[in-house]
């Protein structure tokens, strides 16, 4: 079996990615302010919330409860949903996932798709699989089509369009929706894409869609957004088909009344989504009369096997943690080389691809705990961050320098004599390095340490030495 | 190499070692700590649904003594409209005379072409603002609430509740058939987090509150 997760397999170290975009000063303009927006919106309706933790707290245990007997609950949906008319389908991996999908498509005669958003189809490349297949799938998010029509990759899960500004935005339309003319207005892109899409809506016989969550006593799905696109997908065509990751089972119709409340507080700021879809199999004479959910587990059951890194099966996509962490609002969502970026990527991606590539995103993380404090989920990102970097070092991967360096660090700071010849030492041996107090680019395998952020020089004289001079000097 | 379903249940079980038992016990130990009940009386209530609802930017009607004709024909006066889509099943009283109501049935493109749409709806939770509609046949399918790009809505005072979980458990009763809920005109943030209001489905939300 081969788990893989969009192209991160072959995505660059997060540090070396991390480089370029740290300079590109257009990216992280667009990065810090669209960030600083919804954590000012989400801060300001979470603070509103008196039951807030006690929410968190269910939201957590609703999830192990139900990682704990998972079994029973995807049986229980599969059951459910195919009374209602329904059917269920199982995909191991990626690529059955997406030969199910085609096979489905290609069943019905169609050459188009329309789709809503949903990260899972872009985890197993399922737009490639279609097109490879001749169906020609549409994304319907607003921000998803501007990642398609700029044949971009998508930076955050929330809004994957968040690096781009009005300006490059206009451009991309004119290009793609052969306009005579745009303005670069939000509203008037916004209806340009409405537009766009409207015709498609009306039209296309098949839609594509993810789930936020399915519940397994009614065999029920449901998908929350904001635009409309979603309702249009999931009721306007002929058939569809939802893609649902295994981990996105939850146990009765009752727990809506905990993840309705934390998800779009975290996502977007709002106390509540513009549009819920719930839907439960198929309703004679309203909506798709043909409805398939594919189930994925795409190495999900290996992340379930390691008990101290379960709890990231418990996400509910919020994004919440990429906008609190203070390394995504530098890199962006790109340098995490995964359609999963942020902290959640950080511990996400590796995982999913049992750790063969993206080792170096557990170290993506100053290990600052903003993420852990905003997540609705309450999912210990910190801990599993470290317990990752662990297993990449039981792995004999870690950088041996690395493994050096904790060993000298150990040393250094048993004595302070030891530290007031290691200063010595140091100074002597930064010299060729450091410029203005700075060191910006270390040496051999200490330039992963630089790669994302300077290094202060050791002072020409330590607070140690400074206070010794003065008293001697004050007699 | 068994099927993909048998393959799937028995990693599951590899992982969590297959503890079943005693899961509706668990199921039901789960702490819920959280405000499940409202505190407020009947016109705070309403006065919190309406400052959500302005809070979207959907105009509050407020009907008086249940007449929902003239709030009806208020609404439309103010935007314009003569004509509006309704469903198969809504009252008749609540159709004032000088417009055109077509009752549902026609096709996508028809009702693209509408001026509006009429509904009624479910329970609406006045601490989020949300209105939830229910899809069951007679009522609004779907679609009808969707592609016009005006949605003007009936809510019954006595159909508000306070708090999500109360909103839920009402909605428990009918979780078999298709449920939208709604909380505001349709928007977007997606271009540098400038909100839009009315991108797919329905621009303009207007709310009689009966």
């Amino acid at each position: 079996m081969s788990t893989y997760v969009g192209d991160a397999a072959n995505a660059p170290k997060f540090q070396t990615a991390a480089k370029t975009l740290v300079n590109d000063t257009q990216v992280r303009h667009n990065v810090r302010h669209a960030t600083g927006v919804i954590r000012r919106k989400r801060a300001k309706v979470v603070g509103e919330m008196a039951d807030w933790e006690q929410l968190r707290e269910s939201g957590h245990e609703i999830k192990q409860h139900v990682m704990r007997h998972l079994d029973f609950y995807l049986d229980q949906f599969e059951k459910s949903c195919t009374a209602a008319g329904g059917t269920v389908h199982w995909a191991r991996d990626a690529d059955e996932a997406n030969s199910i999908i085609v096979g489905l498509v290609k069943a019905q005669q169609a050459k188009e798709v329309i789709k809503v958003k949903t990260m899972t189809s872009d985890e197993i490349r399922l737009n490639a699989a279609l097109e490879a297949a001749g169906i020609t799938p549409f994304e319907t998010d607003l921000a998803d089509l501007i990642v398609q029509l700029g044949e971009d990759k998508p930076s955050h899960i929330v809004v994957p369009a968040l690096h781009r500004n009005r300006m490059e935005i206009r451009r991309i339309f004119l290009d793609k929706m052969n306009l005579p003319e745009l303005s670069d207005k939000p509203e008037d892109l916004a209806a340009a894409a409405r537009v766009y899409l409207r015709e498609k809506f009306l039209r296309v016989p098949v839609a594509i869609s993810g789930a936020n969550f399915a519940i397994a006593e009614t065999g029920s799905v449901c998908v929350v957004e904001s635009e409309g696109n979603g309702r249009m997908c999931v009721s306007l065509p002929r058939v569809l088909i939802s893609l649902v990751g295994i981990e996105k089972i939850i146990p009765t119709f009752q727990d809506l009344e905990v993840y309705l409340q934390t998800l779009p507080r975290s996502a977007t700021g709002e106390r509540m989504n513009p549009y819920n879809s719930i839907w439960t199999g198929i309703t004679p004479e309203d909506g798709p009369q043909v409805f398939h959910v594919v189930l994925l587990d795409n190495g999900r059951t290996k992340v379930l096997a390691d008990r101290e890194a379960r709890e990231t099966l418990d996400c509910i996509r919020c994004g919440a943690c990429l906008n609190a962490c203070p390394v995504y609002r530098q890199t962006g969502g790109h340098a995490y080389g995964s359609v999963y970026g942020g902290p959640i990527g950080a511990i996400l991606t590796p995982q999913l691809q049992s750790m063969e590539h993206s080792q170096t995103l557990p170290y993506a993380s100053s290990l600052c705990g903003a993420c852990y404090e905003v997540c609705p989920v309450k999912i210990n990102i910190p801990e599993i961050l470290v317990h990752l970097r662990n297993k990449v070092v039981e792995r004999g991967d870690a950088p041996f320098l690395e493994k050096m360096a904790m060993k000298a660090a150990a040393y250094v700071l048993e004595s302070p004599e030891h530290l007031k010849r290691a200063r010595k030492l140091g100074r002597i041996a930064q010299s060729p390095f450091a410029k203005n107090g700075v060191i910006s680019h270390l040496p051999g395998g200490l330039d992963a340490w630089t790669a994302v952020r300077d290094l202060p020089a050791i002072p020409e004289q330590s607070f140690r030495e400074w206070w010794l001079k003065r008293e001697r000097e004050a007699g | 190499m068994g099927s993909a379903r048998d393959e799937i249940l028995e990693r599951i079980r590899d992982a969590t070692g297959g503890a079943t038992q005693g899961r509706e016990a668990e199921y039901a130990a789960i702490p819920r700590n959280y405000q499940r009940v409202g505190t407020l009386d009947a016109a705070g209530k309403l006065a919190l649904f309406v400052d959500r609802l302005d809070d979207y930017g959907a105009t509050v009607y407020r009907a008086r003594e249940h007449d929902v004709a003239s709030s009806v024909a208020e609404a439309l006066r103010a935007r314009g409209k003569t004509s509006l889509l309704v469903p198969r099943d809504l009252p008749r009283a609540w159709l004032p005379e000088g417009f055109h109501f077509f009752r549902e049935g026609p096709s996508y493109h028809e009702v693209d072409a509408s001026e509006g749409v009429l509904t009624d709806c479910a329970v609406a939770i006045a601490s989020t603002g949300t209105i939830v509609l229910r899809h069951s046949a007679g009522e609004a399918r779907r679609a009808l609430s969707l592609i016009p790009d005006y949605h003007l809505c009936v809510v019954f005072a006595a159909q508000v509740v306070e708090t999500v979980p109360e909103g839920i458990d009402q909605m428990k009763a009918f979780a078999h058939i298709p449920i939208t809920t709604i909380a505001g005109p349709s928007a977007t943030a997606d271009i540098e987090m400038t909100r839009v209001q009315g991108v797919h489905g329905p621009r303009i939300l207007d709310v009689i509150l009966a």
